[in-house]
């Protein structure tokens, strides 16, 4: 298989001129096409650090990340938000949506970025509002939706320019168990029908138990790497 | 989508929207109203002295309006009446023999300014004879005068009476005559009541021995638009070796000088009145801005460049401001039309000051349309420089500072 992530050497340093606090210290991650990956750890253990380089928000202090055959680190500012735009599906861990759009407009709204027809976006919209099971709420302001339905919509909208990978930080942090679950089902179903990539990190251990691989930092080092059938 | 988002966000904190929004109208609405008041009590002042007298557009002698002399007239010809009269603006073009001259009656002698005029003409252009009060208005074969009544006091005559004028004519020679008073004149205005005396075009050149000779020609227009339009034919009509064109801004200079120096004034009460509002906008501006960070951190996160997004808070802003000028064209500009159409009758102490000037008594406002896009564009302006404040944050955001916060 195909690796559409590889990351290879990555230290990151904050403040390295004042009080340095050693982040990440040496990771080396190779993602395959079609892979649901879990990162886990304990607080500060570099989580969020790892997949904001990893996407291309943040700068490592060293190393090299390799997307589809593209170092992204030395990509331009520009160019990297470019990247992003059609390679990198974001979820974060809430408040994903722009608050004045309406569900239906927030899936638009990157293929809108990318100058997609009319009659194209409408398409793929109705997809994807489908897919995760929201298609009723279309016209409905996030504010007008649930937690977890908002979460939905911002995978429906991370999938929308067809990336190639989805990164997930934390994405059921704010969701009670019903909404948890209902949304890992959601990713899960994607990944095995349409063999999406996902890499998302967690600390609930019922979002571990769903992953197929998962990654385990500690002190910013990758501790264990575990394939597992689920 | 951008309009559509820069509209929406406008609306997501209603009440601050419409707080900002009302201060710009009042801005806005005190400026037009304020400056429009203004500007039609000065064109009424500058409309009553023009139509009074002077008339929007002279032509003379180069030189004369200079050194007013006997010496610069010219001939008047049909053929310089004609080609004055070609700008399709002049209505009617009215000759005038003006110069000094003593007007003394028994023992009493006064300076006083002697107007040859076409009486027909001259009335359509200043409505003389509605201003006769006493006698009758003149005959173009008359050899008879009408005099002001301040000048009639001072020499103590009256209709009917002979007054006597002694002057130095064309290329200095004598001049003198006796006429009798056919009618005499009520003008507002102590200054024209004085000194004037009108005489039958004709009668006047014989007495400067100015025979077919006038000092001017006086264009009349509609309004300062129509002169504009006329003096700029009249320029290659005529032949500016020989003759020159006078604009009314050039017979009124004092006026117009006043006029500054009062619209001065007022600029700096709106310089000041605009600063607060700005402080106000920016406020806006500024909450808006930090409130938004984790907004505008997942939208470069998810690849809306910078430009795109610090263009869009852009349009926000200057929608903002475009709101509360809408909102103040659309009160300022009805009330400012009906005091334009229903002036305000002056009354009392101020009528009686106007009257004394000749100037009709009533505030009226102007709708020039300049003084309205004006504000428009001013607050355009304000926004627009305010919109950078964002634009420079958005262009040096970094999206993982901004989604922490
Ligand atoms: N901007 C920053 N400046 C300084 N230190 C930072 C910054 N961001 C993160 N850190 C530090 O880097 C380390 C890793 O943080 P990170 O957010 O990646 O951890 P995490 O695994 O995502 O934790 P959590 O599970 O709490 O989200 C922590 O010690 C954190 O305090
Ligand atoms: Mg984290």
């Amino acid at each position: 298989m195909k690796n559409v992530i590889s990351v290879s050497g990555i230290t990151k340093t904050y403040n390295p001129k004042t009080i340095p606090v050693h982040a990440l210290q040496g990771v080396d991650l190779e993602i395959e096409q079609g892979e649901f990956t879990a990162l886990v750890g304990p607080s500060g253990s570099g989580k969020t650090t790892l997949l904001n380089i990893i996407g291309g928000l943040d700068e490592a202090t060293e190393g090299t990340v390799i997307i589809n055959d593209q170092d992204i680190t030395k990509l331009s500012d520009g160019q990297l938000i470019q990247f992003r735009k059609e390679h990198i599906g974001f979820v974060f861990q809430a408040y994903n949506l722009i608050p004045v759009l309406t569900a239906k407009e927030n899936v638009e709204f990157v293929m809108l970025l990318q100058g997609r027809s009319q009659a194209e976006r409408n398409k793929r919209v109705n997809e994807l509002m489908a897919a995760v099971g929201l298609s009723d709420k279309m016209n409905n302001r996030p504010s007008q939706l649930s937690g977890g339905q908002q979460q939905r919509v911002a995978v429906a909208r991370a999938l929308a320019p067809k990336p190639t990978f989805i990164l997930a930080d934390e994405p059921t942090a704010n969701l009670d168990s019903k909404s948890t679950a209902n949304l890992l089902d959601m990713m899960a179903e994607l990944n095995k029908q349409e063999n999406i990539t996902f890499v998302f990190s967690t600390h609930d251990q019922r979002v571990i138990d769903r992953a197929r691989r998962v990654v385990t930092l500690e002190d910013g080092k990758i501790v264990s790497d575990d394939h597992r059938d689920v | 989508m951008l309009l559509k988002i820069a509209w929406r966000n406008i609306w997501r904190n209603r009440r601050r929207t419409l707080i900002t929004a009302t201060s710009i109208f009042f801005a806005v609405f005190f400026a037009i109203f304020m400056n429009s008041f203004q500007r039609g009590v000065w064109d009424n002042v500058i409309n009553n002295v023009i139509r009074f007298y002077f008339g929007f557009v002279q032509v003379h002698q180069k030189g004369y309006w200079e050194e007013q002399s006997l010496d610069k007239t010219f001939v008047l010809t049909d053929e310089l009446v004609n080609s004055m009269g070609s700008p399709k603006q002049v209505q009617l073009v009215v000759p005038r023999l003006e110069s000094f001259a003593l007007a003394s009656h028994g023992t009493l002698t006064r300076g006083t300014l002697v107007v040859g005029i076409d009486p027909e003409k001259e009335d359509k252009l200043t409505t003389l004879a509605s201003r006769v009060s006493q006698g009758e208005y003149l005959q173009a074969e008359d050899k008879a005068v009408l005099v002001g009544e301040g000048l009639a006091e001072r020499l103590k005559i009256g209709l009917g009476d002979t007054l006597v004028l002694i002057s130095q004519g064309y290329h200095g020679i004598n001049a003198a005559g006796k006429y009798h008073i056919k009618g005499l004149l009520n003008f507002g205005s102590p200054e024209l009541s004085n000194q004037m005396v009108y005489l039958p075009l004709k009668e006047c050149q014989w007495f400067f021995g100015a025979e077919n000779m006038a000092t001017s020609l006086v264009a009349h227009v509609d309004d300062k638009f129509a002169a504009a339009k006329a003096i700029r034919q009249l320029n290659t009509e005529l032949d500016t070796a020989a003759y020159e064109i006078i604009a009314w801004q050039q017979m009124i200079p004092e006026i117009l000088e006043m006029k500054e120096m009062k619209d001065s004034s007022s600029k700096i009460m709106l310089w000041v009145l605009y600063l607060i509002v700005t402080f106000g906008i920016f406020g806006t501006v500024l909450m808006m801005t930090k409130e938004r960070q984790y907004e505008f951190g997942i939208l470069t996160s998810i690849g809306m460049n910078r430009s795109k997004l610090a263009f869009s808070v852009w349009i926000e802003t200057v929608f903002l401001g475009l709101l509360g000028v809408l909102l103040g064209l659309l009160v300022s500009v009805p009330l400012t039309m009906y005091f334009y159409y229903n002036p305000i009758i002056v009354t009392g102490e101020l009528a009686e000051i106007y009257e004394k000037f000749g100037i009709e008594p009533s505030l009226s406002t102007s709708i020039d349309p300049d003084l309205y896009y004006t504000q428009a564009i001013v607050v355009f302006v304000i926004t627009s420089v305010l919109a950078i404040y964002p634009a420079l944050k958005i262009l040096r955001l970094k999206p993982v500072d901004a989604m922490r916060s």
